[in-house]
């Protein structure tokens, strides 16, 4: 072993910093955590941790089974703890209306063909294509972040999450 | 074979286009001394000294040169970065994108209230030639600016022995969408992993393609990628949200500048833990300090200065905003300095 240990956290253990104000408003830092967050997340909540204007980074907690969601630009996940599969399709008519950003949920199940799967351990990222139909799986609470626009499925939870 | 850092999008050699205003090699150093406008640059064995006009004559003012090395590698491979690079409290550049002001004293608030302050405005391609030409004369041989102080020794102190060519000559990879994808910057495959990860498991997503759709789903282990490293304190875009970029990086002992933000940007701690002292912008008067560890998310606001202090290297995801017309819009008051209101 290596003289170094490397620290990540998890949803199981994970140690907060600390934001000391000098001359400050603290709220400007929206100081958070993405596994605490996680940790008080009803699966697949997509909970704003970052935002700078249209842009966000989401904390998910992934357990079960999500819906299928799609988007019509590139979105990106990297996983923080856990094990989280991504499987890929087709949304054939079940896609989303264009011209809407951020990530949006099907109308119901991808009606075109399957494009396969991806299989992420922490620190893997996947790049969601824009366009394809995608859904989360995840056989134990895993938490990971995602990059994407403000979307209508994006909770902005600010004065609950950051310390202030 | 992965491209490190050092060798990426290099450009070849080829004489300067622009006059850079240099000495000949001092008899005693073997250090050029070199100016830029009305500022002067001379290095001794274990200083830069800097100096500029005032209503008093000539200031000069002494930064250690590894220091300054390492702060002005930064400035040179990030094109002087999103707003202001300060060296130290002292002197340093704010990027105007497309030129570029030097200043000494105007954002340290003593200095600039008592009339002591100076700065002078570049065409940035000027600029950088004399900013590079400093380092390829300033870098003794076995001295990378861009490496942790253990792994790279104490050959920058001293007269003039040699060059470092190799490790000078850096740009930042450009990155289109995502590391790995065809047509894109390459994975670290190649590249050893760093002392400080050997630790970091190295396998690879599992990606189950179904015919026809070969190339169109994509995943790559991140922290393996960044295990890889050559350099500290140097990010790198890894994936590309119209103009969100998430720009991670490995961050060892102290980040070289003083960033100055020309607008808010972001940081999620991976791994391990960053301390930042933060200040303010115009005059540095501390403001806060953020420890961060792991799963930690912080903002930036577009007022501030900030410096952070790692013992053990970590993997620091730095997020950025690349809209060009943000500085003005911050600048103007037509945007509020932090990010969100609650």
């Amino acid at each position: 072993m290596g003289r170094y240990t490397t620290v990540t956290g998890s949803l199981d253990k994970f140690e907060r910093g600390q934001l000391t104000i000098i001359d400050d408003d603290p709220k400007h830092y929206c100081y958070s955590n993405v596994f605490e967050v996680a940790s008080k997340s009803k699966p697949y909540d997509k909970i704003a941790v970052a935002r700078n204007l249209e842009y966000v980074i989401e904390a998910i907690r992934a357990e079960g089974t999500s819906d299928w969601l799609a988007c019509n630009h590139d979105e990106f996940v990297v996983v923080m703890d856990g094990e989280v599969t991504v499987s890929f399709a087709e949304p054939g008519d079940a896609a989303p209306p264009q011209g809407k950003d951020g990530t949006q949920r099907l109308s119901g199940p991808p009606k075109g063909r399957k494009m396969g799967r991806i299989h992420l351990k922490r620190g893997h990222q996947a790049l969601l294509p824009k366009g394809a139909a995608y859904q989360f799986s995840a056989a134990r609470p895993s938490v990971m972040i995602q990059q994407t626009i403000l979307g209508g499925l994006t909770q902005q939870k600010w004065a609950e999450i950051c310390t202030s | 074979m992965a491209m490190p850092e050092s060798q990426a999008v290099r450009r070849p050699a080829k004489a300067p286009e622009f006059k850079v205003v240099m000495s000949e090699p001092d008899p005693k150093t073997g250090f050029r001394a070199f100016e830029l406008g009305e500022f002067h640059f001379l290095r001794d064995e274990y200083f830069v000294h800097v100096s500029w006009p005032t209503k008093r004559g000539r200031l000069e003012h002494r930064i250690s040169a590894d220091a300054f090395l390492r702060a002005l590698m930064r400035d040179v491979a990030w094109g002087f970065f999103y707003g202001w690079v300060n060296f130290d409290a002292m002197f340093g550049s704010r990027n105007l994108y497309g030129r570029v002001e030097f200043f000494a004293g105007r954002y340290h608030e003593a200095y600039h209230k008592a009339g002591l302050s100076y700065v002078e405005e570049f065409d940035s391609p000027f600029a950088m030639a004399t900013c590079k030409a400093i380092l390829r004369d300033w870098c003794n041989a076995g001295f990378d600016p861009f490496a942790a102080p253990e792994e790279t020794g104490a050959s920058w102190a001293g007269t003039k022995k040699g060059e470092n060519i190799a490790a000078i000559e850096r740009t930042r990879v450009a990155t289109k969408r995502m590391p790995g994808l065809f047509g894109d910057s390459p994975l670290r495959d190649d590249l050893p992993v760093n002392r400080a990860f050997a630790d970091v498991p190295q396998d690879e997503p599992v990606i189950e393609v179904e015919p026809g759709f070969e190339g169109k789903l994509h995943g790559f282990n991140l922290f393996k990628y960044l295990s890889r490293s050559d350099v500290t304190w140097n990010p790198s875009v890894t994936s590309v949200c119209r103009e969100s970029l998430f720009c991670p990086t490995t961050e060892e002992y102290i980040l070289p500048i003083i960033h100055g933000n020309d607008r808010v940007e972001w940081f999620v701690q991976l791994t391990d833990e960053i301390e930042w002292e933060v200040a303010d912008k115009e005059t540095g008067r501390p403001r806060a300090r953020v420890l961060m560890r792991a799963g930690d998310v912080a903002s930036m606001p577009a007022d501030i200065r900030h410096q952070g202090f790692a013992t053990k290297r970590s993997m620091l995801l730095v997020w950025e905003n690349a809209r060009m017309d943000l500085p003005k819009l911050y600048e103007t008051g037509q945007l509020k300095p932090y990010p969100v209101e609650f």
